[in-house]
Parts: structure tokens; sequence; C-alpha cells
């Protein structure tokens, strides 16, 4: 089963902590991967701070194209960071790895995967 | 543990600080009752666990600190008299995101009090929005923490004695408060990357918050396309701080910066920033001025620049600010695109206007050393010398001296 390991916190803390602690959340990304990538394939990214956004809102009639809007407004509450995704034996194991990367600045959510396409597959 | 909840209040604090001046229209009293929440933060944030909405938790419980401490102090005692009927108890919840744009907006603004020199102006927002030290920003300004102390301090009573109105601004109001800020933060970062002598690692800090200042901007203001490109210019700019100072501390020009150690990351998110600035479509000073930054980021050597490109971007630029240094970096990209004749000619009409600013002569010496004038490089180089340039500009000078001394030897 693929599972999700998602990435939730305030944009701006990570970068407003100091250098030895950045440091610290950094090496559990790094072990985290490197066990990964000794499993085989998986997908990890790491979104831009929110201020890069850009927002496609549905359209607002029939037949008229969708509107892009400059938002989001900024939140400072707890942003959507990045993610993994791999496939864990269960969700056990999928729990295990993420405790590799679990710190005071994230909030972590382990979650299924219903369908995966792409670089990883769950066909 | 403190050390995660002190990245917290540092990120929360310019909105914070925001909402409660509103609240107690003093900056001291907003500034204090935010200290004490975070004290309080400190306390039970690592027994009961961080809240949901960090910012409404220190909102609250720093208004009701504030609120004792007025009650208490006489000195204050006018304060709350004159707002007695503003002071209701606040929800714990988040303002509503366009009061709270006005705020940070407005406290911003206040820190650009038209009384205060521009170099006050980035103390205060520092001191005061930042939440840096008066060490930290004595440092950065390599002045003496008693000196800088003195300077906040003088600074907060000239806004105290002419504060700024508390009405939400109109339209007008507030794109002219937004320019003002903006240029504010364009200057801290300018504070920060000057080569006055002095640890350079101190001085990024400056850069580092005005980044931090940008970022805000355009959290509040996600419309606004010129934000978007000042952000973009900061970290176009900010990217190349490795390569700026080699080993030994020398500076070192753009056209000879090893651009491996640009920072890719600062690049690629500055990129994302000015894509997103040029859908907006708005073309400001910032939004052609992040243009010309991204042309040298996306090339690989000074050799391979578009500098055509950057000419005609200098003369957009030109044509919003007509002003001569402008003019003399529209030149300099000439200077690549027309050799070095065609530039020294197009510099005269500027040589009255300019004639004191040390970046005129050294790009003159340049040119003529350049165009094998080495006698003529030589007093060029020397006019910058006597133009009390920094103590890393005067080895990069002095340097461009001995080669055409060296020319002029071997003839």
């Amino acid at each position: 089963m693929i599972y999700a390991i998602t990435i939730y916190g305030e944009p701006g803390v990570f970068e407003a902590l100091p250098k030895d602690r950045q440091d610290e959340v950094m090496s559990g990304h790094r072990a985290l991967q490197a066990v990964l990538s000794e499993r085989g394939e998986f997908v990890s990214i790491k979104l831009m701070p929110p201020t890069s956004a850009v927002m496609v809102e549905p359209a607002a009639s029939e037949g008229a194209a969708p509107l892009i809007t400059d938002g989001p407004f900024s939140e400072t509450k707890e942003n959507f960071l990045g993610f993994y995704a791999a496939d864990f034996k269960d969700l056990e194991e999928a729990l295990e790895h993420a405790k590799l990367i679990s710190s005071p600045v994230a909030q972590l959510e382990v979650r299924p995967v219903a369908w995966a396409g792409g670089a990883i597959s769950s066909e | 543990m403190s050390d995660w909840l002190e990245a917290t209040f540092a990120e929360q604090r310019p909105r914070a600080i925001a909402a409660l001046t509103r609240v107690f229209r003093d900056l001291d009293t907003a500034e204090e009752a935010f200290a004490d929440a975070c004290l309080k933060a400190l306390a039970v944030w690592p027994q009961d666990g961080a809240p949901r909405d960090p910012l409404a938790w220190l909102l609250a419980t720093a208004r009701n600190a504030g609120l004792d401490d007025l009650r208490k102090s006489r000195r204050r005692a006018a304060i709350l008299s004159r707002h007695a009927e503003e002071f209701q108890p606040m929800p714990a919840e988040t303002p509503d995101p366009d009061e709270m744009r006005d705020d940070v907006l407005r406290l911003l603004f206040i820190c650009c009090h038209p009384e205060l020199d521009r170099r006050d102006q980035i103390a205060i927002a520092l001191r005061v929005v930042v939440g840096l030290s008066v060490d930290e920003i004595a440092s950065g300004f390599l002045v003496k923490s008693k000196t800088m102390e003195q300077r906040i301090t003088r600074a907060k009573k000239k806004i105290a004695n002419n504060p700024v109105a508390f009405e939400a601004p109109s339209p007008a109001e507030r794109q002219a408060r937004l320019g003002e800020v903006s240029t504010m933060v364009y200057l801290m970062f300018s504070e920060g990357w000057s080569t006055s002598a002095g640890p350079q690692q101190i001085k990024l800090t400056l850069c580092r918050e005005a980044i931090r200042l940008a970022r805000l901007l355009v959290a509040l203001f996600p419309a606004m396309g010129e934000q978007a490109a000042l952000l973009a210019l900061l970290l176009f700019q900010h990217a190349r701080r490795r390569a700026r100072i080699d080993e030994e501390g020398k500076l070192v020009a753009l056209d000879d910066q090893n651009r491996d150690l640009w920072d890719r990351s600062n690049i690629a998110e500055a990129t994302s920033l000015l894509q997103k600035a040029q859908r907006i479509g708005h073309r400001g000073v910032y939004i052609i001025q992040a243009a010309i930054a991204a042309a040298h980021a996306c090339s690989a050597s000074s050799k391979e620049t578009n500098w055509a490109l950057i000419e005609s971007h200098y003369a957009a630029l030109y044509a919003l600010q007509p002003t001569p240094v402008i003019r003399l970096n529209q030149i300099a990209a000439q200077a690549k695109l027309y050799g070095p004749q065609y530039a020294l000619q197009a510099m005269d009409p500027l040589s009255q206007e300019l004639s004191n600013y040390r970046w005129f002569h050294a790009m003159r010496g340049g040119l003529l050393q350049e165009a094998g004038e080495h006698k003529a490089a030589i007093s060029a180089f020397e006019t910058v010398l006597a133009l009390s340039p920094t103590t890393l500009e005067c080895d990069v000078i002095n340097e461009k001296i001995k080669i055409s001394q060296k020319e002029l030897e071997g003839l």
C-alpha cells in the first residue's frame, strides 16, 4: 500500500530557526530519504513558500474560463509544506518512517493513497 | 524547546505587534504586551501543547496582559481614559484578514515616519516589527549599542508626538503607504548589502530581515505585482551573497563572480515570483529591476549575458525614473554592447551631476583601462579614492591602479 506522509507547518518558522536546529530537522529528512531510496521508488516534494502561489478558481459560469487569482490570502496557521509518498507494508511501517521527520515545526499526516500515477504507480 | 517557540514568536511578531498597536495606540505598550504573552507561552505551550492558532492565542493573551499593565500604571492612565470605550475583551480568533493587512501596513508606515531619517526608520522597523535586539541592530549598522539605543528612543518619541491616523486608510492612502514601506524595505536590504568595513555576516542579518518583510508584504497583498517583484529582486541579489566576497575577503565584481556559488533555491523562488508579478502585468520599477536581476541570474557568465535585453530594461526604467544613476547603469550595459569608447562618450553629459558619485569614476576608470588609456584611467581611479570609498572598495580600486601602472611601465 502506498502511503503519503504529508507535512503541515507555519510558513517561515523553519527559516527563523537557528542554523543548528535547521540542521537537526534536515538530518531527519536526509535519513528518511536514504531509507526510502534503498527500498525502491518514492516521491518527495518540498513546496516553495505560499507567497509564490497562484490560484486557479472554478469558472464563474458554464463556458467561462477558470479564474486565475493571485492569492491565497496568507494564513499564519498551518499550511501544506510538502509530502513524501512511498510503498509501505502496513500503517505501522509507514508511521515508523514518518517518525524520522517528526519535529516541533511539523504536523505530519500519514494517509493511505487511493491511486497514484506517474513516477510511482499504485497499479 | 525554546528555540522552536522563539521561531514561532518571530514569525507571528509583525502581525501581533501590528494588531496590538491598533489596540493600545502605543508602540511600547504593544511591545511589552507581546513580550508578556511570549513569556506565558513559554510556560504554557510545552505543557499543554501549542495552540492550533498561535497568533490568536498570543493576541488574546497579550491584550489581557497589556490591559492589566495599563490599569496598574498611572503613567498610562491617560491612554486608558482616552480609549476606554475600545478596550473590549478580545475574541480568541485571528483578526479579519483585511483588518490585519491594514494593521501591519500601518505599523510599517509608522516606522516610516516622515520626521525620521531613513536609517532611523530602518532601525525602528528592525526593533519593533522584526524584534531584533538593540545590540543586533547596532552591529548591523556598525555603531555602538548605546548610540543605537538613543537613536531608537528619540525616534519613538518623534512618532509618539505626531501619531499616524488609526482609521482604515483610503485606497489611495493605502497605495501611498505601500510604496513608502516598500522603499524602506528595499533600503533595509541595501544597508545590509553595502560593503562598509565590518563582518559581512552581521550585516547580512539586515538583508535576511528585509526579505522577511518583503515576504510579509507579498503575503498581505497577493494581488500587488510590485511587491512580488520587490521580493524577487531582493532574492535575486541575496543569491549572490557567497560569490561577491572571495576567501581573502575581497569584493568580487558581478562579471567575475563564480556563478556556481549563487544560491539556486533563491534564484528559483525569485524567478517564480517574477513570473507571478509579470502575470499581474503592471510595469513598475521593481518589476523592471527584478527582470534585470533575472537576466543576470540565468546567464552562465558575463559574456553569455543578454546585455541587449538588460540595456532595454534600463531604458524602460529610465523612462519611469529619469535619474542620472539609472542612466549610468544603462550606459554600463551599452559598454558591453558597443565598447568602451561609445560608453565613455555617453557618460560625458553626466559628469557634472555625478561628480561626487564613486561608481561614476570607478566605471569611467574601468572603461578607460579597457580602451588602453591608462594614464586617464589612473586619474579616474584616484578620484574614487578621494571620495572616501569603503575599505573593501579601496582594495579593488588600488588593484586596478596597479594594473594600469604596470601597463604604463611596460610601454
